[in-house]
């Protein structure tokens, strides 16, 4: 790290940014091409998705960067658009997994004793089954498509992020502002809503991030097996299951660029999240 | 020390208790709920040809005209009493169902399970030890990928590359297709499990790596380290000395507590390879509406977790007298 900086300040010495501001940088750089790929979906257009049997099973070309699948549609197009849909169930699975973590944890803290107790063994209870198995029941219980997998994702994920804000708003409670909040007659709530939840506002931001990568992984795997989206509407998860059939065959490349471009949007999410971490974590202002 | 454990095995023993009689609560009412009609889902095909005074019968024969807490408490005395009820599409009571499956299964995440640890420690220790190198880097670097990889897909490449393209291994299954089972050898077994065991342990790498290399660049730069250091102390007897003695507790312990992801994992690793395990059970069993046979699994994996963490607790104790004796690390 510390020869990297020297080197770019010998080579760019009109370039004083920090390591904070290369951080931001970044991060807007990643957050522009998560968005890209959202926006690119919808201005692709339906023009790849049509079948074309006199083009189909064609290799990687400059025409068809992904190549094509066993009706002719160009894979570029579907992957962009799979990319799209994911995100967009990740993103919505995530928030809702936030919000419920922001409430059981402020709740457990704000609470009372026993309502902790009776939180804290709620949290254990969710994190007691396998994320996976939590979910392919609750999405056969929703009877699959969009709801059930977005239920389900919120439903399993926000135990951990809980954990953090439970942490985190009980050592609020211990703060004398609390302590004369209270006693000055403030209700439960007013405490909550004025004193603790400023405080875990930048942490909830950053668990929202950290989610957004399990959401969308488990979003692909749900799908993958077929419990989830419908293959009306093709995720990369759908996209996988339906290229695995075709691998004996050769198709490599049906597998491997739809799976890659997951795995680059996840780890930039993951990325994001980190960057954010390290803005809005304190410890790291005096860099 | 011996009353001190059995204290402990008791309260293990009401935990465990108190948490499957939660999760089965939990996962009845969950089913309640469903807009699924299991009558329909009985009938399937046939629907044309049952009528509704068909289908009133079929209800009063399972009990389905009950109401529901009665059901639960129908069902909560059959499974106490060890009768989990007939897997759907098994035609098998469900507790063989799951004996079965278990065996192929624990045979998988077990190999699985000690290839992510292993090299997930050694990866940790060397980036650990060669801190800000190369190697360190490419090691983060690596197991951030890996953390972001869809374990399936990484399935899906390694089935593609080795068994597809090279041929070096066979395309799915447990056994040969087509041998009888007192035919098959050790071999045959090893050889149909060792791509997904690959997947499973390449999934597991990334957190007991990063883990390890976290906790073990804090003992070296922690003050008796230093103090080693200026005593003439380095390299590897450093290393082994005052490094890993340390940092085996906590490696150890997160590899057991990491059976849910375990479990997880070889859900998705089974059915790429069509590996005829608990996981695969999983997914068949919720794609087609298996309902006593998913609560048999839901219960199973909850058992599962619950010995991975106790596993975990007790070995603290056994190796750290400092947890055994309630101090706060």
């Amino acid at each position: 790290m510390e020869r990297h900086y020297r080197l770019t300040r010998r080579f760019m010495p009109g370039n004083r940014m920090n390591r904070r501001q290369r951080s931001a940088v970044t991060a807007v750089l990643i957050a522009v091409l998560l968005a890209a790929v959202s926006i690119g979906a919808a201005l692709l257009g339906q023009g790849g998705l049509n079948t074309h049997l006199d083009m189909r099973n064609l290799p990687p070309s400059a025409m068809h960067p992904f190549g094509t699948d066993w009706l002719g549609r160009d894979m570029f197009t579907r992957t962009v658009k799979g990319l799209a849909l994911s995100v967009r169930v990740g993103l919505a699975a995530a928030c809702f997994s936030a919000a419920i973590a922001a409430a059981v944890g402020l709740a457990s803290a704000a609470l009372g004793k026993t309502a902790d107790r009776l939180l804290s063994w709620l949290i254990d209870l969710f994190l007691s089954v396998p994320h996976l198995v939590s979910l392919i029941l609750i999405a056969f219980v929703c009877g699959g498509g969009m709801k059930g997998v977005i239920a389900g994702v919120a439903l399993t994920h926000w135990p951990s992020l809980a954990r953090i804000i439970r942490a985190e708003a009980l050592q609020l409670r211990a703060a004398d502002y609390a302590h004369v909040s209270r006693r000055l007659g403030k209700s439960r709530w007013w405490v909550a809503t004025r004193h603790f939840m400023p405080h875990i506002a930048p942490q909830l931001l950053v668990g929202l991030l950290m989610l957004f990568p399990h959401a969308i992984l488990h979003e692909a795997a749900i799908s993958f097996i077929g419990l989830g989206l419908s293959p009306h509407e093709p995720s990369i998860g759908i996209i996988l299951s339906e290229a695995m059939r075709y691998l004996s065959a050769g198709l490599w490349w049906l597998a491997v660029f739809p799976g890659l471009a997951l795995l680059v949007v996840v780890r930039s999410f993951d990325r994001l999240g980190e960057h954010v971490r390290c803005l809005t974590d304190p410890r790291h202002a005096r860099e | 020390m011996l009353r001190n454990l059995c204290a402990f095995a008791g309260w293990k023993a009401i935990r465990l208790v108190l948490l499957l009689a939660a999760v089965s609560v939990i996962s009845f009412m969950l089913i309640e709920w469903s807009p699924i009609d299991p009558v329909q889902a009985y009938i399937g095909a046939d629907m044309l040809r049952v009528g509704p005074e068909q289908r009133e019968a079929i209800a009063a024969y399972w009990g389905l005209d009950r109401p529901p807490a009665e059901r639960f408490f129908k069902w909560a005395a059959a499974l106490l009493q060890g009768d989990m009820g007939t897997s759907m599409i098994y035609r098998q009571p469900v507790s063989q169902v799951i004996a079965e499956r278990f065996a192929a299964s624990a045979l998988l995440m077990a190999a699985a399970w000690l290839l992510s640890g292993l090299v997930g420690f050694a990866a940790g220790v060397i980036a650990a030890a060669r801190r800000g190198r190369l190697i360190d880097r490419a090691v983060q670097w690596i197991c951030y990928t890996l953390a972001s990889t869809p374990p399936f897909w990484l399935g899906l490449l390694l089935l593609m590359t080795f068994a597809v393209w090279l041929g070096w291994f066979p395309v799915g299954l447990s056994v040969p297709a087509g041998v009888l089972a007192d035919q098959v050898t050790l071999a045959d077994r090893i050889r149909h499990m060792a791509l997904p065991a690959l997947t499973l342990s390449v999934a597991g790498i990334a957190p007991v790596a990063l883990h390890t290399r976290q906790k073990l660049i804090d003992v070296l730069s922690s003050d008796y380290v230093l103090f080693a250091k200026a005593r003439g102390e380095k390299g590897a007897g450093l290393l082994l000395r005052h490094g890993l003695r340390n940092i085996a507790i906590p490696a150890v312990t997160l590899q057991f507590a990491s059976f849910s992801e375990l479990f997880g994992g070889a859900v998705l690793a089974e059915q790429v390879f069509s590996y005829p395990g608990l996981g695969q059970a999983t997914v068949e069993a919720g794609l087609r509406g298996d309902v006593p046979l998913l609560l048999g699994l839901v219960l199973c994996s909850a058992v599962f977790v619950f010995a991975g963490n106790t596993m975990a607790d007790l070995i603290g104790r056994m190796i750290d007298p400092r947890i055994r004796e309630g101090k706060v690390l």
